[in-house]
């Protein structure tokens, strides 16, 4: 058994905040330096141009690349060898994040009641997911998380007789409904299967792939290049004005679901698509 | 004014940023007959709340949020004398017939250009609603800022042209 202070997480959490909204990786890079080549029209790669451009002046000037540095999202794969001692681990991680944003002169964007709206000037509390993995290490990825993409994802629980089209044509609506709205080009993370929870966490969780990469399982592979194609052919294009590039990738995660059922939820992500990991 | 859907243009001048709760607090004076904080006859609204600036900087990190969330406020801030509004993405359909009625763009900031556009202001003056945070007004003093047209006089809708050009 491998016994961690839960305060070690304090420092890590704030590097990661940081990093996430100040530092777009490069997988990302890459991929919105290869959109332009896609783009066809010229308004459109003008701006595909201009966010790599401010991508790179972020950077240089270690200041957030979006002014929405949204609401931390905060996942924890724990070893399940790993026993922890110390304070309160919701506590800390939610110190990690208030000294992240602090330090990184990083937006606050949290109100504490939803209904009251009053920001907690902090961007505190963190949402935390945990999840219990083999082994004796500790994964944190810290994913900020902007309201205009999120803002426009929905979760539905299909009847299986929809079947593959009933997917397809639920992922395109919600792509078109969100438009510009979204900040295009988005990746587009799908939950399939599952409960209702599930699959939300599921279509999060998608995101985290690398923009490329393709689902294991061959069918859904094939579902996820017929959606990136149908999405690219909408025409909403860069930041919504028309044009080639809307989606940079697809991501599709699955679970087994009951036999009456098929849960089905799709989450945007803009362009800015932040995230950092530390395994300690 | 003579801008068309598509335009790419360099703002010099003054804007004001207020987003949603400022927007409702705007209404609600409106509403009571009291004074607006800022004159809005020929007023720039831009919808957006900036990051905190670093020591020594004017404006952290700045940007255009999603406009459709201000729509049910625009013709009550054009009636004070708005004529133009900075944001991002598509809007109510009655925002272009308003745009057209009254003679007021819609500019589209580029979503996410943040880190940029901080090095378009200048100058920075809190106005009101301070206890808002990120959401008071303040009044910017821009140069260059870089917008492209997304709603002109004649209520022309770039995302709905641009969209129709581009599908197949």
């Amino acid at each position: 058994m491998r016994v961690i202070n839960t305060k070690e997480l304090i420092p890590v959490v704030n590097d990661l905040v940081k990093k996430a909204c100040i530092d777009l990786d490069d997988n990302l890079m890459n991929a919105l330096k290869q959109s332009i080549l896609l783009e066809e029209s010229e308004l459109g790669k003008e701006v595909l141009e201009t966010l790599i451009e401010n991508a790179n002046s972020a950077r240089e000037k270690q200041v957030a690349c979006c002014q929405d540095t949204g609401i931390a999202v905060v996942y924890l794969e724990i070893g399940q060898e790993v026993s922890w001692e110390g304070a309160n681990l919701t506590d800390m991680i939610n110190e990690g994040v208030r000294q992240g944003y602090g330090e990184g002169y990083l937006r606050n964007s949290v109100v504490g009641d939803p209904i009251l709206r009053e920001n907690t000037k902090d961007n505190t509390p963190a949402v935390i997911h945990t999840n219990i993995v083999e082994g004796s290490e500790v994964k944190i990825t810290v994913m900020p998380k902007g309201a205009g993409s999120e803002n426009m994802g929905r979760a539905s629980v299909l009847k299986p007789a929809d079947g593959v089209e009933g997917v397809l044509n639920y992922v395109i609506e919600t792509v078109e409904n969100a438009g510009g709205k979204a900040c295009p080009p988005l990746i587009v993370g799908v939950g399939l299967g599952g409960t209702m929870e599930k699959s939300t966490l599921l279509a999060k969780e998608a995101l985290k792939r690398p923009i490329g990469d393709r689902n294991p399982i061959s069918h859904i592979a094939a579902l996820e290049e017929e959606l990136l194609q149908r999405i690219n052919d909408l025409g909403i294009g860069p930041i919504g004005i028309g044009g080639r590039v809307t989606a940079l990738d697809v991501h599709i995660e699955t679970f087994p679901c009951h036999i009456a059922s098929l849960p089905i939820a799709v989450n945007l992500q803009c362009h800015a698509n932040r995230h950092a990991s530390k395994v300690i | 004014m003579k801008f068309k859907i598509g335009d790419v243009l360099e703002l010099f001048g003054d804007v004001y940023t207020a987003r949603d709760a400022a927007h409702k607090r705007f209404v609600e004076t409106i509403a009571k007959g009291e004074a607006l904080p800022i004159d809005l006859k020929d007023a720039t609204i831009f919808y957006a709340g900036p990051c905190p600036p670093k020591p020594g900087e004017v404006i952290g990190p700045i940007g255009p949020t999603t406009s459709t969330r201000m729509d049910p406020y625009v013709e009550p801030l054009i009636q004070q004398g708005m004529t133009a509004m900075i944001g991002k993405g598509e809007r109510q359909d009655y925002v272009a017939e308003l745009c057209k009625k009254h003679n007021v763009v819609y500019l589209l900031g580029i979503g996410g250009a943040a880190a940029l556009y901080a090095e378009n202001i200048k100058s920075v003056e809190n106005i009101a609603y301070d206890d808002l945070g990120t959401e008071s007004v303040k009044k910017l003093r821009v140069e260059g800022l870089k917008v492209i047209v997304g709603i002109d006089t004649k209520g022309n809708v770039l995302h709905k042209e641009g969209k129709e050009k581009f599908k197949r």
